[in-house]
């Protein structure tokens, strides 16, 4: 440690709405960049006392242990009805749910859709990587065409499999929806940009103004058989031309 | 240019190489020291060069770094 810290101020530490449990995932991941920008706005907006998360499952299934935050984790899918039942009898509380792609836009098609399209006011984190992290890397609805998994080793053949859905694009054809957004993180400006829509989602939310759904495209270094940097750049050059980045409805 | 300087915890430090290529000025670098998980964790390899920007810290997935800046006078 340099001698002349005692000398300067500290600019960037852990948020306090974070535990200091150490994240499970693995190296490279994004849902730890995820995790902090989420500890980091609940610090920012002062609601961590009055917050409740909702850990999906999925790779973030113990989601519930980083926030100081209270938490449930629910079943497949499930996320967006439970945040329903917790919102609505707590109507005080700001509920999150934090979900994958398999867990979103797969397993809980139903609730996902449904809740949007009722305006619950809820934010829900949608975080899509791509694949099933967990389970060992199998083919996700948002599998990108020709992209090998360990169930389409040959890459994903969308005269079998369909294609790539965009299930914010999908939800963004209701009515209800306050807030949708797609985001990255490859770089620190798409992690900048995250960082204020997730706080905007939390404080539609706080305003009363409804449903927001902020999708964040996230890395799966592990399952894509990518180092870390190649990863990102993956996003970059390969994800954003299926999945393009920017707000799909902000009616705030 | 401000002066900064980062604190590594290594033992959080998972070696991904993240904050590596995203500091501007070249400061970290891999240590060659592997931490009790087996993973060869950053260091400041050119500590003189840190602007305290927090680049590194906003990437690491890790939460492993802490940023300290120097007090600029107003």
């Amino acid at each position: 440690m340099p001698t002349d810290i005692a000398n300067m101020v500290k600019v960037f530490e852990r948020p306090a709405s974070l535990t200091g449990a150490r994240f499970t995932y693995c190296p490279g991941c994004s849902h730890g960049v995820i995790t902090r920008i989420i500890g980091q706005t609940l610090d920012e907006l002062g609601i961590a006392e009055r917050t409740i998360g909702l850990a999906p499952v999925g790779c973030s299934v113990f989601a519930y242990l980083w926030y100081k935050c209270d938490a449930l984790q629910v079943a497949h899918g499930r996320a967006s009805a439970v945040a329903t039942g917790v919102k609505r009898a707590r109507p005080e509380s700001i509920v999150f749910s934090y979900q994958g792609d398999g867990d979103f836009a797969s397993i809980g098609t139903a609730e996902s859709i449904h809740a949007a399209n009722r305006g619950e006011n809820i934010t829900v984190i949608f975080v899509n990587n791509q694949i099933y992290g967990m389970t060992g890397g199998e083919l996700a609805p948002t599998t990108l065409v020709d992209q090998k998994t360990s169930t389409t080793p040959d890459g994903r053949d969308p005269t079998l499999f369909g294609y790539p859905i965009r299930f914010s694009e999908v939800i963004a054809q209701l009515d209800a929806p306050a807030y949708i957004t797609r985001q990255a993180l490859y770089d620190t400006k798409r992690i900048n940009d995250t960082t204020a829509a997730i706080k905007k989602a939390f404080e539609y939310q706080v305003e009363g103004k409804g449903y927001s759904l902020v999708e964040i495209l996230s890395t799966c270094p592990t399952n894509w058989r990518m180092t870390p940097l190649q990863s990102n750049e993956h996003v970059e050059n390969v994800v954003t031309e299926v999945f393009p980045l920017g707000d799909l409805i902000d009616r705030g | 240019m401000p002066r900064g300087t980062v604190v590594i915890d290594a033992e959080r430090c998972k070696g991904c190489g993240l904050c590596i290529a995203a500091c501007p000025q070249k400061v970290l670098a891999f240590s060659g020291t592997l931490n009790k998980s087996g993973y060869n964790v950053a260091h400041m390899e050119r500590p003189e060069a840190c602007i305290g920007c927090a680049f590194c810290a906003m990437t690491c997935p890790d939460i492993a770094i802490e940023v300290y800046r120097e007090k600029v006078p107003t």
